[in-house]
């Protein structure tokens, strides 16, 4: 495969003029959570302006280092920031630093571009709720932690900021934590997300024993060196920790319960930017994968389970945002698989993640809008015939639903139809299977998408008697036409003239013509008429008869998938039971443990009992005789070893 | 021999630098002084006096010690030694016992604060009762603890075994005694008083016999003489490798390593919460000195030996602290047995005997010792604190499913105490990350990889049970009768908010202390 890298282009020239303020793309929003957080009550009247204004600041001087980046040479456009020495500890230097280049450009552009319309959309979903400013607080506090982790220069700022984006999380998924059920949706999601930082501190740790040192710089000039077994370990777990933080599989269960948010946390963090963090994540490290192709081929696997497994959920859900979620989570799918496919695929990863950051949010603001008028209800059962009430909600989540299945000529027709084609290139049985797997999942999407529009917006009214749907106001309505229109038109834009190829290139390399196992056109027709069946199976199953307003029981697999394909009970019977074993047999001696702090359930009677207990066993006797056989054996290896 | 030679004519009056030990002159006055306020001032006015007066001391010795920094030597005729290592941890412990004493003297979250009116009334009694009814503050805590103070500055900078044996009995029994005053659960403190009593002496006993076999083995207690005795091989190899063990295992029992650690989690329980902190983090800060300053500068000629050893020591007591620490439901037991891994971490570092980079000149594994005990000990401390804010009707409230939901009571604390248990667990951005790097960064270089893959792997297993406890405070329902978060008194928030600046400072700015520490590298011989 001809493949040139520029890998040390992420040692970009010195920072200059406009960009000697990317610290500040940052340091904003940190400022404006910690005045709303620390602020308390004096801040409520402003905080959600401050909040506000924060991010929109960031966006401007992002577009300005834009347009700044454009002016530039293609070879030039890496700009590296030197914040401050973090740790020097004898020859080993740790150094803080920002880098902006043409890939963390995009982030950066989608995290504040999206973020301010989010932002400003939540002024009217949270205008109710006490709690606003605290609101605002996290949200500009992700917004901090997502730029830090797009803009870091090495792997150990971006674990402070993937670290930072999970706490946001958290907090955001726990906003309304009166509510037991949506606790124990952030505990998942603490959880999962555990696995998954794991994963990427083990990763910085090999590199640091492997190659001595976390940038990027040094990890990606040392990968052609490293041996391919280091560099697998170190890729395979760069994909345990992109699968806690993306939702991919085996790690997915949270991504569904984490909907416990509000719906703007939904929009922005769950479906635009931090769940495709996994997907930076793996591009940025595009060198280390180079190197190690068994590791890149296990993304690509992942990629294509996760991609059915989350379409074939979607289809079952009758929650709007627990549908849209399944969605989420089967789009990033692809993305994974098209990063997992190497330089003929990154480019159009990071295009999908762009233009599903706008569809998505947009209909996951929709959803919103739809909630805001119906008291807050998600059951699609009791939606229906929304069209005629809400018309703007209506168009613009329209325009999402054409983009996402991939409608000629709007965005998903773009960049979705690019990572089937890419998954078809190659040799032998790879590009059949997941060029196959790729192509039903999009007939799948095509299906439950539609399903899932006709059962809100058409069809008989099915609404609960207290309803009174309405137009949201202006303040919601204005960024999801937004929204609309870059759901419409990015594709447009950045494919079919080989905008976001070009502009990616000096980063994630570039590759010749490729050759797929069928002929492109053969795709393409292929893809739309499936796409078309999965619109047509939708239309005379759910708008031609009417829609029960209970779920019917459905087909073994209608029950499997509406259970999530039974991850939480996989999940249970091959983690969490074993691991509980193991760790009980590993202490076994220590006898004055009680298990079940890890629950919160262990009664204060069994602690008090405990308590005494372990008066009674603690005797100083066996202290001391520990401490004497500890001895003799110190004594004894030292004679050995010594005499 | 020795004893013929040691005639009237050879005596001499031993010189004594006084500026030189000025830090622990001034602790051990200030010990003195208090025990004469004890004695001759009003009850009333004993406890704003001793505070003012131990926290003055401090300072005044921490202002003694920056005062010395650069004027390395030997002192009292080369029974101690003052060079980078002995002023940094001095420093290190005198700025740890600040906070420490702070805590120990708040009034407000017990009638009559943290210690028990009168150690000698029998728990329980009639005697004990009216006391508890008067409201009396016990107050010779301060001298104790600056007593114990005064051992621990002395401890690390001995530079022979006599004064060493000396200064840990120094710090030992104020310690024994202070371990046996906590005014709730008196039993389970007294309990914990003699335990650590007992087992101290035990241990006492292997360093006292080592210390003769050494002298057996050298004919002297000198670390430099041990030393140059060790480089001319003289001697009988098995006095010397035997009692290098025993004293390894007096030093070992002070750290907490395993399999010395037993008494560790029982003493920690039952002790006062701000003793524990205390001890927690300066007695590890002085034993650690001190068993640098044994293995570098009196047995550094028999690493080969040595080494071993330490390599299985550390990889032993990072699994039991790490594992068993997963079962414990008891807040101050899983601090006991974290501060157990911990010591297994800093232990990774020490085996870095004589790496030195070639750039600095310093000692990577004695200036990562020196980082990780100052950072870990501001955590430490501020972590203990917290404990002694959660608080039901029988006093603080330790076992771990009380802590269920505690954010939802006081989202602050509950925060706060989670910035320890990350830098406990080594999160990027706190002082436990940058201390844990550099010890492994240390170990990697001295050619210690395995013994790093341990510990990366016991860091992850430590993770899982701090996180736990994370997930606890935020994620679970709260029960329906558990613990208030009490509101402490200057005094106590003082101690956290310290501890917790430094533990974010030494994260997010180390370079100042890693330069300092690397300075200091350095052992006078």
């Amino acid at each position: 495969m001809p493949t040139t890298f520029a890998s040390q282009s992420v040692q970009g020239a010195a920072a200059t003029g406009v960009f000697s303020l990317s610290w500040l793309l940052i340091a904003l929003p940190l400022f404006g959570a910690a005045v709303l957080i620390l602020g308390g009550r004096r801040t409520d009247r402003f905080g959600h302006l401050l909040g506000t204004a924060m991010p929109a600041a960031s966006f401007v001087i992002g577009l300005v280092q834009f347009f700044a980046l454009l002016g530039r040479d293609a070879e030039d456009r890496a700009v590296s920031q030197h914040l401050y020495s973090w740790i020097s500890v004898g020859s080993f230097q740790v150094d803080a630093g920002l880098l902006v280049d043409q890939l963390s450009m995009c982030f950066v552009l989608l995290i504040t571009g999206v973020g301010t319309l989010i932002h400003i959309y939540s002024i009217g979903y949270m205008a109710h709720d006490t709690e606003r400013r605290r609101f605002f607080g996290y949200l500009n506090l992700f917004v901090a932690a997502m730029l830090l982790l797009v803009l870091a220069d090495s792997y150990l700022v971006l674990y402070v900021g993937w670290e930072g984006v999970g706490l946001a999380s958290y907090l955001l998924i726990g906003f309304w934590n009166h509510v037991p059920e949506y606790a124990a949706a952030a505990k998942k999601a603490f959880v999962a997300n555990r696995v998954g930082d794991f994963g990427l501190s083990v990763a910085i740790m090999i590199m640091f024993w492997q190659l001595g040192t976390v940038s990027f710089a040094g990890v990606f000039g040392a990968a052609d060196r490293a041996s391919e077994a280091a560099l697998t370990a170190i890729g395979l777990m760069l994909l345990l920790a992109a699968c806690g933080k993306s939702a991919q599989f085996p790690l997915q269960s949270w991504l569904g319960d984490a909907m416990a948010g509000p719906t703007p946390v939904s929009a922005l963090i769950h479906a635009a930017t931090m769940v495709t963090a996994g997907v930076y994540l793996i591009i940025r490290s595009a060198p280390v994968f180079e190197g190690a192709p068994d590791a890149q081929l296990v993304v690509v696997i992942v990629g294509a389970i996760t991609l059915l497994f989350g379409a074939i959920i979607g289809t079952a859900k009758d929650d709007i945002k627990k549908a849209l979620a399944a969605s989420t989570m089967s789009q990033i799918g692809y993305m994974i698989l098209a990063a997992g496919l190497g330089p003929v695929g990154y480019a159009f990863a990071i295009f999908h993640l762009l233009t599903h950051g706008f569809f998505k949010a947009g209909m996951f603001l929709g959803a919103g809008s739809v909630m805001h008028g119906m008291n807050d209800q998600v059951d699609m059962r009791r939606f229906g015939g929304l069209s005629s009430v809400m018309k703007v909600t209506w168009f613009t989540f329209l325009l999402g639903w054409l983009a996402i299945i991939g409608f000629p000529g709007l965005s998903g027709f773009w960049s979705k139809d690019k990572i089937i084609e890419a998954a078809f290139v190659g040799d032998g049985w790879r590009p059949w299977v997941f060029g196959i797997a790729a192509l039903i999942g999009a007939g799948v999407t095509a299906f439950y998408m539609t399903r899932l529009f006709l059962m809100t917006f058409h069809g008989e009214r099915r609404w609960t008697e207290d309803v009174h749907p309405h137009e949201s106001p202006a303040v919601m309505t204005v960024p999801l036409v937004v929204l609309a229109i870059g759901s419409a038109f990015l594709g447009l834009l950045l494919g079919p003239t080989g905008a976001i190829q070009h502009w990616l290139e000096p980063v994630v390399g570039s590759h010749g013509e490729q050759t797929t196992a069928l002929p492109v056109s053969v795709l393409t027709t292929l893809t739309v008429l499936l796409v078309a069946v999965g619109i047509g199976l939708a239309w005379s199953m759910y708008l031609r008869r009417p829609v029960p307003a209970t779920a019917p029981v459905g087909t073994a697999l209608t029950r499997a998938a509406r259970r999530d394909l039974y991850q939480d009970a996989v999940n249970e019977s091959l983690l969490m039971r074993p691991g509980q074993y193991l760790t009980r047999s590993l202490v076994y001696f220590d006898n004055r443990g009680v298990d079940g702090a890890v629950n919160g359930v262990a009664a204060l009677i069994g602690g008090t009992s405990g308590r005494f207990r372990r008066l009674q066993t603690g005797f100083v006797r066996s202290y001391a005789l520990s401490m004497l056989v500890g001895a003799a054996v110190l004594v004894g290896i030292m004679l050995l070893v010594g005499v | 021999m020795n004893v013929v030679t040691l005639s009237a004519a050879t005596f001499q009056t031993p010189s004594v630098e006084y500026r030189q030990l000025l830090p622990m002159l001034i602790v051990f006055g200030v010990a003195l002084l208090g025990v004469l306020v004890e004695a001759f001032m009003g009850r009333t006015a004993r406890q704003h006096v001793q505070l003012v007066l131990a926290v003055g001391g401090l300072v005044a010795a921490f202002v003694a010690v920056v005062g010395l920094a650069g004027h390395y030597g030997v002192a009292v005729m080369g029974a101690v030694a003052i060079d980078g290592p002995a002023l940094f941890l001095q420093g290190t412990i005198l700025v740890l016992a600040v906070p420490a004493v702070l805590a120990m003297a708040e009034p407000s979250l017990d009638r009559g604060g943290v210690f028990t009116s009168a150690g000698s009334s029998v728990p329980g009694s009639e005697h004990e009762r009216v006391l508890t009814a008067t409201g009396v503050t016990q107050t010779e805590v301060f001298p104790l603890t600056m007593f114990a103070i005064g051992g621990m500055l002395l401890f690390p900078a001995a530079n022979d075994l006599l004064t060493m044996f000396v200064a840990l009995e120094v710090l030992s029994l104020p310690l024994y005694l202070l371990c046996g005053l906590s005014r709730r659960r008196r039993l389970l403190s007294q309990e914990a008083s003699l335990k650590y009593f007992l087992l101290g002496a035990f241990s006492s006993a292997f360093f006292l016999y080592g210390i003769a076999l050494l002298y057996g083995y050298a004919g002297t207690v000198r670390l430099s003489g041990i030393a140059a005795a060790v480089s001319n091989g003289s001697g009988s190899d098995t006095l010397l490798v035997v009692g290098t063990a025993l004293l390894a295992v007096g030093l070992l029992f002070k750290v907490g390593a395993a399999p010395f650690h037993s008494w560790t989690p029982d003493v920690y329980q039952g002790a006062p919460t701000p003793v524990t902190g205390f001890m927690a983090a300066c007695t590890k800060v002085a034993a650690f000195g001190a068993l640098m300053r044994v293995f570098y500068v009196g047995l550094g000629g028999l690493v080969w030996e040595w080494q071993p050893l330490i390599w299985a020591i550390a990889i032993l007591t990072m699994v039991v602290g790490s594992v068993i620490a997963i079962t414990q439901t008891d807040v101050k037991r899983m601090l006991a047995y974290s501060s157990i891994a911990h010591a297994g971490f800093i232990l990774t570092g020490m085996v870095a005997t004589d790496t030195v980079d070639a750039r600095t000149g310093e000692i990577l594994g004695v200036s990562s010792v020196l980082f990780y005990l100052l950072a870990y000990g501001f955590t430490t401390i501020g972590a203990f604190a917290v404990v002694t804010l959660v608080r039901d009707a029988g006093g603080e409230a330790t076992h771990l499913s009380q802590w269920a939901g505690l954010a939802k009571r006081s989202p602050l604390v509950a925060a706060v105490f989670t910035l320890f248990l990350a830098a406990f667990a080594g999160i990027p951005l706190t002082s436990g990350f940058t201390g844990k790097f550099a010890v492994f960064s240390a170990a990697i270089a001295g050619g210690a990889t395995p013994l790093v893959i341990v510990g990366v792997v016991m860091s992850a297993v430590a993770a899982f049970f701090y996180f736990r406890v994370v997930v606890l405070m935020f994620f679970s329902a709260p029960a329906p009768d558990g613990p208030a978060v009490a509101v402490p008194s200057a005094l106590t928030t003082m101690t956290i908010a310290l501890s917790a600046g430094v533990t974010v400072l030494l994260g997010v700015w180390p370079t100042q202390v890693l330069d300092l520490a690397a300075q200091a590298s350095q052992f006078v011989r």
